[in-house]
This record gives structure tokens, C-alpha cells and sequence, in this order.
């Protein structure tokens, strides 16, 4: 039912034919009366527990929130889904050993306000616990925060920023409100028709002591965070997949060469079967890891991490193949499939690239001293 | 009836069983090198007999054929509690996911009772005699032919590429029984033991030097009309059957194993060894390589998961083993081009003894296509999946409802 509501609102509010833009217009953003109503709609408060005022229609928020970017993802849907359910999932881990920000969590929820995480820098890669932004601690409690943020999502139509900064205490996350003085937002380029980017410098902006979002230091609250990023691009991802797949599984059959089908020869029935399988693995993964993180089990950080190395891969390999089937249509702007190379791409740049990830489960393998039995469950073969 | 152990009840008695009774693994010994693998055959055996008689044998399979009666999520427990002991897995494949499988689907009460038991009381093995020399793809153009002899069969031809036949006791053999029929229709399925009189086995030495590949003639070899599994006339049944459960197992997907482990015949390089004894282990482009080897054998386990369930309950039909058979063969070759990648020159000369860990590397490399060969070749996996998971045209075939002894064949 949640989902069938969300399917037909995209299908009605954005059509692909809005978001390629015949025109070849600039994207300024989403509606901000569209994202209000995107949040009735429950998208802002799967992640937050009851009694902050959320819910959600089964026990298992994660899981429903990646059914639905899989929903967003089949349309190549702008919003908020992502920078504002990642803040969420930040403040609700923090929830109880900060400053309390549960009104912020409500206005979040209610589509009053948007929220994003500026987390990358110009000219760094992945790395969210080595910012150079710095917040400095000032007389009288609070601090000043002063450096850049880039690739920041919906930067220009965000409310609130949560800003990962260096303290001499560690890594600290702050809620700035995108009013604050001192704070500059400039537009970046985007590959993705339909999502937003910007810069954020912060000039010597002070908050107070009650913006800090959990405790500086707690890595915890930030890989709740990564962890939710990753399910929802790689939910996203699939839902894309699906729908460009079929498609083309459907043109195959539909056009006409030599006097058969191209979907009768086996050059290209066996690309469809490899793309086949890689989809089916793509689902199997992602699902695996939005059930560790809803469950949070010890394993999350590992299945949100191969499942960023392998969707983040995969999609773009199916996805071409898809344009390569397609022939000289497929290259084309009119056509939707580059509206999800697009999407695919970027997500697959972002919160860590797949060697990103590589590294960080070879890192993960060595923490575990399970290392070993990662090792056999990777060896693992069956000779007939 | 008594209720079902749980599975966290069963875990854990498993647990502290295998501590008690099971040797444990050890990571460091040195690579053994192919040749004589008899005596591994016989630990084999010996493996299985020590989990029979702690009760931990032949968990998925019936009780009354000797089995457990559990669940798959039993086995996948036990499976992660036993990945640090040794374990039979020469009897993971074919005796127990393919053979054993076949029989308890489509064998005679009789034929699952003897074999399924025996095999569980790591008293049996059974392989399969399904290639030819004549084409393994083709099966159902195969020529080793049966003839009805009184009450029973004898049976005439050559059968190739058979993994352990020297080392089992029976063989599902397909056979032609009437060539007049169209290929698919005149063929039946028997349970031969491998030392009846005129079957001769051979030991086909490989390119990474082992020898599990066996090659067998058979000579006028006399079975009773007890061997014929499912019907006379009605082998590509069974061996439609066969072929699901060998895709499901190569695809690590069977529930009738003893765990995923490696069996020890055949030489495999470990990327993490590897990376390791070559002080790479830090180097971040070797990381970067360690981290695709994990990512992908977690996505695998993952789609096992998810595909098994999907036929269980009938989400999907059973082709989509295919799936499991076909992204598997792209893990292992993946895993061997990382190895090799890895090794560097230590995977073409080596220390002055031998290969070591790290030359393995270097031969494993050699064998990497065994992964999607064994098991039906990917290619047929593919064509599984576009046309019966994707409805895409058929191939063409010419001999297709002819009767087998009017087909054109190959000079081989
Ligand atoms: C490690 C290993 C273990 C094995 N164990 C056993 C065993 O225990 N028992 C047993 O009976 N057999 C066993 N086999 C044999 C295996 O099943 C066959 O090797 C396999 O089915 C391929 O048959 P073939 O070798 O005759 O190749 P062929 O059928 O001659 O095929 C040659 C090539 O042509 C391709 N090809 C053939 N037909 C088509 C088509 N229609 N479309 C596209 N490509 C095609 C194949 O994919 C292959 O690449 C084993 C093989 C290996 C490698």
C-alpha cells in the first residue's frame, strides 16, 4: 500500500519526460510543496523509532526505506530521500548521548525542513573521519567552524547541514542551519539530471554547544550513517536495473535483424544471461544488506560494503551492455536509458567507490580475527 | 513425533561435539601436491564415519534414509560451526549433492534405503558416468548403449571426464536403450558399481597434475533390472534431475553437503596466503584486490541464499540454479586471476622444493576454466537462463524428434 502510494505519486508528479528536460534546462531543484508531500506520505519516518514520533508499516524501517528508493530509483526520482534519511539515521543513533535535537527530527519528519551531510571535501576522496573542516571550540561553549565542503546533495535547498568537522577531541558532527552566518552555498555540476549538488564554505560560523549531533569521537553514529547511504544507493540501483533491464529484454524480442529477433541470437542471449545473473546478485546483496543494518547486526558493515563493490560495478556493466543492445537509440538523449547511466553513476561515486569499499572490507577482514574464515568462505568451491 | 531441535540448540551442540571429535584444520600446513590422493579418500570416509557416529551425517536428507530430517538453515549452521575442522568434502560432490539427491528425488524405496544410508555412513560413494568422448554438452546425443539381457541389462560404450570414479562404488550411468527413438526419448538411467566384470576405470591426469578425472570402457558389463533408476525409456528425466542438482551444487547451492570447503585433491591458491608470504599484505592496490575476493564471495553466499529460497517457494522455477552455476564459475576464475596477480613471478618459479603456497598459484591458474566447464559448461548455463528464465528463442536444432540413429554426428 505505502508503496503502490509512493509509485503512483512519482509516476504523476515526475514523469522521466520532467526530469530529461527536453529543453536541456539546468535543474534547480525538487518542489519544496512536492517534498512536503513526499514526507505525508511516511518517506521521512521509517527510520525514526515511535516513540520519536515515527514509524513505520513493518518492524524493520531500513528495509522499508530501501523497498521505497527502489521505488524512486525505477523513476529516477529527485528529492531528499537520501541526505535527509541519512541525517535522520544519524540523529536517531545519537539520540540520548548528545545535546537533543528531537524537534529537529520532527521538522525533518514533517517536510518542514530538509537536511543534507557535508562530508566530502574538494579534492578528497572518501575519507569521513579525517575532515579538514575544523570546529574550533570557543569561550563560552560552542564552536567555530571554518573550511570547505563539496559534493554536498541538495546543498541549495537544505535547511540544515550536518557537518563533519575535526575537534582536537576527534571527529565531531554538527547541525548548522544553511542560514547561519559565514555559511556560502554554491552549485556544482551534476552528472544526474534529476539531483543537485553544491559547495559549502564555513567562514568562522559559530553555533552553540547544543548543535553537536552525539558525543566528538563516536565513530558509531557516522557509520550508521555510511551504512544507511549505501542501502538506499544500492536499493535505488536496483530499482533503475529492474526497470531498464526489462526493457531491454523487451526490445530484444521487439526488434528485428536478419529477419529474427535479436533475442534469437545466442551472443546476445548469453549477455542477457550473465546480465540476468548479475541482477539477481545485485537484489540478493542489497537485500542482505538493508536486513543487517535494519537488524543491525555485527555483519552490517561488511554487507553494505560488498554490496557497494558489487551494485556499484555491476549496475553500470548491465547498464551499458543495456545501451549496447539498444544501438544507435540507446546513445541517445531522448532515450531514458542514460537518465539511469546517470543515476548509476553517481551513485556508484559516491559514500565511497567500490575500491573504497574493497579496502575498507580487506580492513574489516583483518579487524575480525575471523579473517580466516572469511578467507575459507572465499575459497569456497565445489568441484563436481 | 518429537519437535525439532532448534536451530541455535542444534548449533551449539554442534559446536562443542566438533571440538570433542573432529580434527582441526590446520592453516599453515604445507600445500600438498597432486598425485597419489587414495589415502585422502579413505580420511574422506573416515571424516563421514566420525559424523555419522556423532550424529551430525547427512543432515538435510530424510531420516528414514538414514539421515537427520533438518532444515537447510541447520546445515547452514552447522556449515559455519565446522569451517575450522576438517571435514569429507571429497563427498560433498557428487556423492552427496548430486547422486544422493538424484536417487532420493527419482530412486526405487530400495535404491534410496541401500545408497542414500550407506553413502551417509560414509560406507559409499557414487559418481557420475554421464560424459562421453563423443560430447558432454550433447548429452542426450550420448552413444554407451544398453541391452536388455533376460531379467537385466548389459552395457557397451565409454564414459569420460568422470570426477572420482577410481576412488567410488556406483555410477549413475546414462545409457541408450532404443535407437530408434529420438534422442531424448530412448535413453535410461542405471546404478552400475564401478568394480563389476568389464568395467575398466582409467585416471585421467590434468593440467594442474591431479588425477580425480577418471575415464571408464565398458565391456559387455551385466546389471541386474534393480540397477535402472526412475524407468526404462525414461533416462532424461532422471537426468534432467541430475543435471538440476550438479548446477545447484557447482553452484554452491545443494543442501546435502558436509560445508563449502575445498576438497584437498586439487591444488587452489589463497590470495590471502598469498598476499601474506609475499609481503604484499599492506600494499593498498593488493588490498584493493583481497577486498574484491571477500565482496564477491559474500555476494555469492548471499545470492545462494536468496536463489534457493526463491525456487523453495516457488518465486522462481528451477533453472535459476543456473544463476547460482554461472556467477560461481566468475567468483572461483576471479579468485584465481587474483591469486595470480598476487603471487607476481612466485607464481612461475618457485622455492626449490616445490610450488609452496605461493606457486600454487601458478598451477591453480592453469585449471582455472574447471570452474565453468565441470558442472555443464557456462555457456549451457546460459542458454538455460535466456531461454527458460527469459523465454528468448530456442537454438536450432537439427536433430531434434529424429530418431537417434538417423542423426548426423562428428568425426569424434
Ligand atoms: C572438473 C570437471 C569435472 C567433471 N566431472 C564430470 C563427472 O563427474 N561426470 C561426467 O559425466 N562429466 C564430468 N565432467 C564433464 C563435463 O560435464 C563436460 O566437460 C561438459 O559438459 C562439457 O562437455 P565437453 O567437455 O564434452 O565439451 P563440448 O560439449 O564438446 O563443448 C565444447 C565447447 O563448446 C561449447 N558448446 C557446446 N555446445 C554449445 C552450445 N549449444 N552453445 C554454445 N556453446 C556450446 C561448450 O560450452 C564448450 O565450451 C566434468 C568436467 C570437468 C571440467
Amino acid at each position: 500500500m505505502f508503496l503502490a502510494t509512493a509509485k503512483e505519486f512519482l509516476a504523476k508528479e515526475y514523469p522521466l519526460d520532467r526530469i530529461r528536460r527536453p529543453d536541456g534546462g539546468e535543474f534547480a531543484g525538487f518542489d519544496r510543496a512536492w517534498w512536503t508531500s513526499a514526507a505525508d506520505l511516511g518517506w521521512t519516518a521509517l527510520l525514526v523509532p515511535e516513540e520519536l514520533g515515527g514509524g513505520t508499516i513493518s518492524d524493520d524501517g531500513t528495509r522499508d526505506l530501501a523497498l521505497l528508493a527502489e521505488q524512486l530509483g525505477a523513476g529516477v526520482a529527485p528529492g531528499a530521500l537520501l541526505p535527509t534519511n541519512v541525517v535522520l539515521a544519524g540523529l536517531v543513533a545519537a539520540h540520548g548521548t548528545g545535546p537533543d535535537h528531537t524537534d529537529t527530527i520532527g521538522s525533518l519528519m514533517s517536510g518542514e525542513s530538509i537536511a543534507t551531510w557535508a562530508v566530502y571535501e574538494p579534492g578528497a576522496p572518501w575519507s569521513p573521519h579525517r575532515p579538514g573542516v575544523t570546529a574550533t571550540p570557543v569561550d563560552g561553549g560552542g564552536f567555530r567552524i571554518d573550511g570547505t565542503k563539496d559534493r554536498v546533495e541538495a546543498a541549495s535547498q537544505a535547511d540544515l547541514l550536518l557537518v563533519t568537522a575535526a575537534t582536537p577531541d576527534g571527529t565531531v558532527q554538527i547541525l548548522v542551519p544553511a542560514t547561519a552566518e559565514g555559511v556560502a552555498v554554491a552549485p556544482q555540476w551534476s552528472l544526474d539530471l534529476a539531483r543537485a549538488f553544491g559547495t559549502v564554505r564555513f567562514d568562522g560560523v559559530r553555533v552553540d554547544a547544543g548543535a553537536v549531533v552525539g558525543r566528538p569521537g563516536d565513530a558509531d553514529v557516522i557509520e550508521r550513517q555510511l551504512q544507511t547511504a549505501l542501502v538506499v544507493q544500492c536499493a535505488e540501483v536496483c530499482g533503475g536495473l529492474t526497470t531498464m533491464f526489462d526493457t531491454t529484454v523487451q526490445w530484444a524480442f521487439d526488434r528485428y535483424s536478419f529477419g529474427r529477433p535479436i533475442a534469437s541470437y545466442q551472443a546476445l542471449k548469453h549477455r542477457f544471461a550473465d546480465m540476468r545473473t548479475w541482477l539477481e546478485a545485485c537484489r540478493a546483496i542489497t537485500e542482505a544488506a538493508a536486513a543487517a543494518v535494519g537488524q543491525r547486526t555485527d555483519e552490517a558493515p561488511q554487507l553494505v560494503s560488498a554490496a557497494k563493490v558489487f551494485v556499484g560495478e555491476r549496475a553500470l556493466r548491465i547498464l551499458q551492455d543495456c545501451v549496447q543492445i539498444h544501438g544507435g537509440i540507446g546513445v541517445t538523449w531522448e532515450h531514458d536509458l542514460h537518465l539511469f547511466l546517470r543515476r548509476a553513476t553517481v551513485d556508484q561515486s559516491l559514500y565511497g567507490t567500490p575500491d573504497d569499499h574493497r579496502r575498507r572490507l580487506a580492513d574489516l577482514a583483518d579487524a575480525a580475527e575471523h579473517a580466516e574464515s572469511a578467507v575459507s568462505a572465499a575459497l569456497r568451491e565445489a568441484a563436481p | 513425533m518429537s519437535p525439532t531441535e532448534s536451530v541455535e540448540a542444534f548449533r551449539s551442540r554442534a559446536r562443542s561435539w566438533l571440538a570433542a571429535a573432529m580434527p582441526r584444520l590446520d592453516h599453515d600446513a604445507p600445500q600438498r601436491l597432486p598425485g597419489d590422493d587414495d589415502e585422502l579418500w579413505l580420511r574422506a570416509r573416515e571424516l563421514q564415519q566420525k559424523l555419522y557416529a556423532g550424529g551430525f551425517a547427512g543432515i538435510c536428507f530424510p531420516k528414514e534414509y538414514g539421515g537427520l530430517g533438518l532444515s537447510r538453515a541447520h546445515q547452514e549452521a552447522f556449515t559455519e560451526e565446522s569451517a575450522d575442522y576438517e571435514m569429507p568434502f571429497l563427498l560433498n560432490t557428487p556423492t552427496f549433492s548430486i547422486c544422493c539427491a538424484t536417487l532420493l528425488d527419482l530412486g526405487t524405496e530400495e535404491q534410496k534405503r541401500t545408497h542414500i544410508a550407506a553413502a551417509i555412513r560414509g560406507e559409499q560413494a557414487l559418481v557420475q558416468f554421464l560424459s562421453e568422448p563423443s560430447g558432454g554438452s550433447d548429452l542426450a546425443g550420448l552413444l554407451t548403449r544398453a541391452e536388455r539381457d533376460g531379467d537385466g541389462w548389459v552395457i557397451n560404450g565409454a564414459k569420460t571426464w568422470s570426477t572420482s570414479a577410481y576412488a567410488a562404488d556406483y555410477g549413475l550411468c546414462l545409457a541408450r536403450t532404443d535407437p530408434e527413438q529420438p534422442k531424448h526419448q530412448g535413453l535410461t538411467m542405471f546404478l552400475v558399481p564401478t568394480k563389476a566384470p568389464g568395467l575398466t576405470v582409467n585416471r585421467i591426469r590434468m593440467v594442474d597434475g591431479s588425477t580425480e578425472f577418471c575415464e571408464e570402457f565398458f565391456d559387455n558389463v551385466r546389471v541386474d533390472a534393480s540397477a535402472v533408476v526412475g524407468r526404462v525409456g525414461e533416462g532424461w528425466t532422471v537426468a534432467s534431475r541430475q543435471l538440476f542438482h550438479e548446477r545447484n551444487a557447482v553452484g554452491g547451492g545443494s543442501p546435502y553437503v558436509s560445508g563449502h570447503g575445498i576438497p584437498p585433491t586439487r591444488p587452489v591458491g589463497n590470495p590471502f596466503t598469498i598476499a601474506r608470504l609475499t609481503g604484499r599484505a599492506d600494499d593498498p592496490a593488493v588490498r584493493t584486490l583481497l577486498g574484491d575476493v571477500i565482496a564477491r564471495s559474500i555476494v555469492d553466499s548471499r545470492l545462494v541464499a536468496r536463489v534457493s529460497a526463491g525456487i523453495a517457494e516457488g518465486h522462481l522455477p528451477p533453472p535459476a540454479s543456473s544463476l547460482l552455476r554461472l556467477f560461481h564459475a566468475e567468483c572461483a576464475q576471479n579468485r584465481e586471476d587474483i591469486a595470480l596477480r598476487i603471487a607476481g613471478a612466485g607464481a612461475a618459479v618457485g622455492e626449490a622444493s616445490g610450488p609452496g603456497h605461493v606457486g600454487v598459484a601458478g598451477l591453480a591458474y592453469l585449471s582455472r576454466q574447471t570452474a565453468s566447464l565441470g558442472g555443464g559448461s557456462t555457456e549451457i548455463s546460459r542458454n538455460i537462463i535466456s531461454e527458460r528464465l527469459l523465454g528468448m528463442p530456442r537454438e536450432y536444432a537439427p536433430d531434434r524428434g529424429i530418431p537417434f540413429n538417423r542423426i548426423k554426428r562428428g568425426t569424434r
